[in-house]
């Protein structure tokens, strides 16, 4: 009959990862491992100027100094770094000049992930721009002249490095120093690839650019960086997917992420992310260590959405540093957690200028066996005279069995501040499913309608075609394969 | 429609209901009054399905099928529908979203196709007017924010939208003032047909004097104790249930 709590974890157990497969292509690897030579190997691979390579060098030397860090609320066994492949990319490495290049393989593994270009193209018209993004190479990037005209760049991050190196040594590393913290130290040693972006002044975006990453190889990491410029007044909204095969070791993926917006620029960040979680004994999974942070200079704008379904382990604070006077900066969060997941997960508002402000949404599902934390940091600096934030954490439990936690931490230094804070823990509610159930609706749309309804607030900041996606992941991951 | 036969259903192993017999057919509006602690809301609650309630006898026959073996939904889907004495708030999820998902999943249940969205938004703006609720409480989250009053037109308007054979209200009049009790009214008389039936579960006779009953039953110690027309209601509001008591505690 009817729901139980029993009935609905024996459900969720039963979930399966959709995009587990793994794709047949050639790659070209490095040794498993990892010292100079692999980072010069990765340089050479990659025809990388000198500068780039010395500063992979230098972030290398500081990496190994460096412990990795223990405090978030996650329990795992830490990689082994040298049983580790840093550097695998599909064989085919001739540069693509069209679609039509692409290798059937590459293309009808984008097919199953439901990101078929050729769809998009037809479907969408000009409205979303893709780089993909498979182990550590950018394989096809699309609409690249039509923005071009406008002046945009939108390219893989290596051929940032080779066409664009002014903007690329002026930008990277400012938001996120390599000294910032292990994983990003890891990242400047030994990133592939990833995305770049840059848009002119007074330009406003007209189509939504969009980076999926993947990864296939067994044993690889994968380590991107993605560096996004807004340039005085422009704006773009910025879409990431991740999926993984299903493998039973450990993945790591240590990302870097830095967004840069100008005085009045704005940047609208979305990130769904559902990197292989592990079976439901809590085997394998993707470890998402990712680093990412923006800086808003006067009166700009950045908003962080992410919807995180996936990894075994995530650790993850997306922030803000509002620099300038009058700059805004936002943060919605859907993070679920099930079976054995374990995300840390939140982010960082620091206020610098005056007048400046930042609004924090996170809505936390915990399901399962799984732990799940909202780890967030309000800071007001001396200078930042009438700053405001709002924080609102929301956790909602589907069993027993898991967690929900909430470590806020909140640093004025200025009284003409003025900081909110708002929590909330709740159980699915057993009346609510009960409702829903007398007017007819099945327990699993039931759950997926109460669910998608708690994090609505967070959903309806994602683009329409995204936040459709990202409906449907949520169900997927709470309610076990439908039909 | 519905007979019910010496049914007995138990919560924590405490029996509420001790034998209850009932028969309303098609086109039949039957109240069950009775004093706070009776068993009139378990009787809902059972009829609908509420999985914390125990049948140990008993059976029920919903128009030819033994309801007892309904799953909750599909009780819903056959055509029953509860109108919640406390109706439930679900926060972000839309009137107009849950109305279609579940006008939906009647209909695929009776192998219809989907309402398109014209249709429906016509439905919805036809059915609105018929329990006078604001367009706007139609876009609002599901009963989140709503006074009491709005509460319970919401379910006398989701009835409409749903037209179900068999309409249990539980309480409707419960918090309500005289204007929305009369707008309440209305609307469970509008809907009223040869094929359907209501009953009508409520602590006092003036929802009566708007909705006008068939049967009236005396509901106490978890069995009807006394049926009679509709002038028996009155005499409860004038007499209390004390007589009732004492006659069943005689016997």
């Amino acid at each position: 009959m009817g729901y139980t709590e029993n009935e609905l974890a024996k459900d969720l157990e039963n979930q399966e990862y959709k995009f587990g497969f793994v794709t047949n292509i050639d790659s070209d690897k490095a040794p498993k491992g990892l010292d100079e030579s692999i980072i010069r190997f990765i340089s050479a691979k990659k025809n990388e100027p000198e500068w780039m390579l010395e500063y992979r060098l230098k972030a290398f030397s500081i990496w190994k100094e460096m412990v990795e860090p223990s405090w978030a609320h996650v329990h795992y066994e830490k990689p082994d770094f040298q049983e580790i492949t840093y550097y695998s990319a599909p064989k085919q490495t001739k540069k693509y000049e069209s679609w039509d290049d692409v290798d059937p393989e590459m293309k009808a593994t984008m097919a199953k992930l439901g990101i078929s270009l050729e769809e998009q193209q037809r479907l969408t018209g000009t409205n979303v721009a893709v780089d993909f993004v498979m182990d550590s190479v950018s394989v096809a990037t699309s609409f690249k002249a039509k923005l071009a005209e406008l002046g945009i760049i939108f390219c893989s991050f290596s051929e940032a490095v080779q066409e664009h190196p002014e903007l690329v040594r002026k930008y990277m590393g400012s938001v996120v120093p390599m000294t910032d913290n292990f994983y990003a130290a890891l990242n400047c040693a030994v990133f592939t690839d990833g995305s770049f972006c840059y848009i002119p002044k007074g330009v406003k975006c007209p189509m939504e650019l969009s980076t999926y990453f993947r990864i296939n190889e067994g044993g690889t990491g994968q380590f991107e960086r993605t560096l996004v410029v807004a340039d005085q007044g422009s704006y773009v909204s910025y879409l990431e997917g991740c999926t993984a095969p299903q493998r039973d070791e450990n993945q790591l993926h240590a990302a870097v992420v830095e967004l840069i917006a100008l005085d009045d620029a704005e940047i609208k960040y979305s990130t769904v992310q559902n990197w292989y979680p592990g079976d439901k004994e809590g085997k394998g999974g993707v470890f998402n260590f990712v680093t990412k942070r923006g800086m808003c200079e006067r009166n700009a704008k950045i908003s962080w959405t992410q919807v995180e379904t996936g990894s075994a382990v995530t650790w993850k604070y997306p922030s803000c540093i509002l620099k300038g006077d009058n700059s805004v900066g936002e943060f919605y969060s859907v993070a679920v957690t099930n079976n054995f997941q374990q995300a840390d997960t939140g982010t960082k508002m620091v206020h610098l200028g005056r007048n400046t402000k930042s609004t924090i949404i996170s809505k936390g599902i915990s399901a399962g066996k799984s732990q799940n934390s909202y780890r967030g940091l309000v800071q007001i600096h001396k200078n930042a005279s009438n700053a405001r934030n709002f924080s609102q954490c929301d956790s909602l439990l589907m069993t027993d069995e898991c967690g929900a936690h909430t470590f806020p931490y909140i640093e004025c230094k200025n009284s003409s501040a003025k900081i909110e804070h708002e929590a909330t823990t709740s159980k699915i509610g057993e009346d609510q499913i009960f409702y829903c159930l007398q007017r007819g609706i099945s327990e699993e749309k039931a759950i997926s309608l109460i669910v998608n309804g708690y994090c609505k607030e967070v959903l309806n900041q994602l683009p329409m075609e995204f936040a459709v996606e990202a409906q449907k992941l949520l169900a997927i991951s709470l309610e076990g394969s439908v039909g | 429609m519905i007979t019910i036969k010496n049914l007995h259903a138990s919560i924590d192993g405490k029996e509420i209901l001790k034998g209850l017999n009932l028969e309303v057919k098609a086109g039949e509006v039957h109240a069950i009054m009775g004093p706070n602690g009776a068993g009139k809301s378990t009787l809902a609650s059972v009829l609908a399905g509420r999985e914390e309630y125990e049948i140990t006898e008993g059976s029920v026959d919903f128009d030819g099928q033994d309801l007892l073996e309904l799953s909750t939904e599909d009780r819903a889907r056959e055509g029953l529908f509860l109108a919640f004495q406390y109706p439930i708030e679900i926060p972000g999820v839309s009137n107009i979203n849950f109305l279609r998902t579940s006008l939906n999943e009647i209909r695929d249940y009776k192998g219809e196709e989907q309402i398109s969205a014209k249709d429906f938004m016509a439905l919805v703006r036809e059915k609105s007017a018929l329990v006078e609720l604001d367009a706007k409480l139609a876009s609002r989250s599901v009963n989140e924010g709503f006074s009491g009053g709005e509460k319970k037109r919401n379910e006398i308007f989701q009835m409409a939208m749903l037209n179900p054979k068999l309409s249990i209200l539980d309480e409707t009049d419960s918090g309500l003032d005289i204007d929305a009790l009369r707008i309440v009214a209305n609307g469970v008389n509008k809907l009223k047909s040869p094929e359907n039936a209501t009953i009508v579960i409520t602590h006092y006779q003036r929802l009566l004097d708007y909705i006008v009953p068939d049967v009236v039953h005396v509901l106490y110690n978890g069995k009807i104790v006394k049926s009679g027309p509709k002038e028996l209601a009155l005499e409860l509001e004038e007499k209390g249930y004390d007589w009732i008591k004492a006659e069943v505690d005689a016997q």
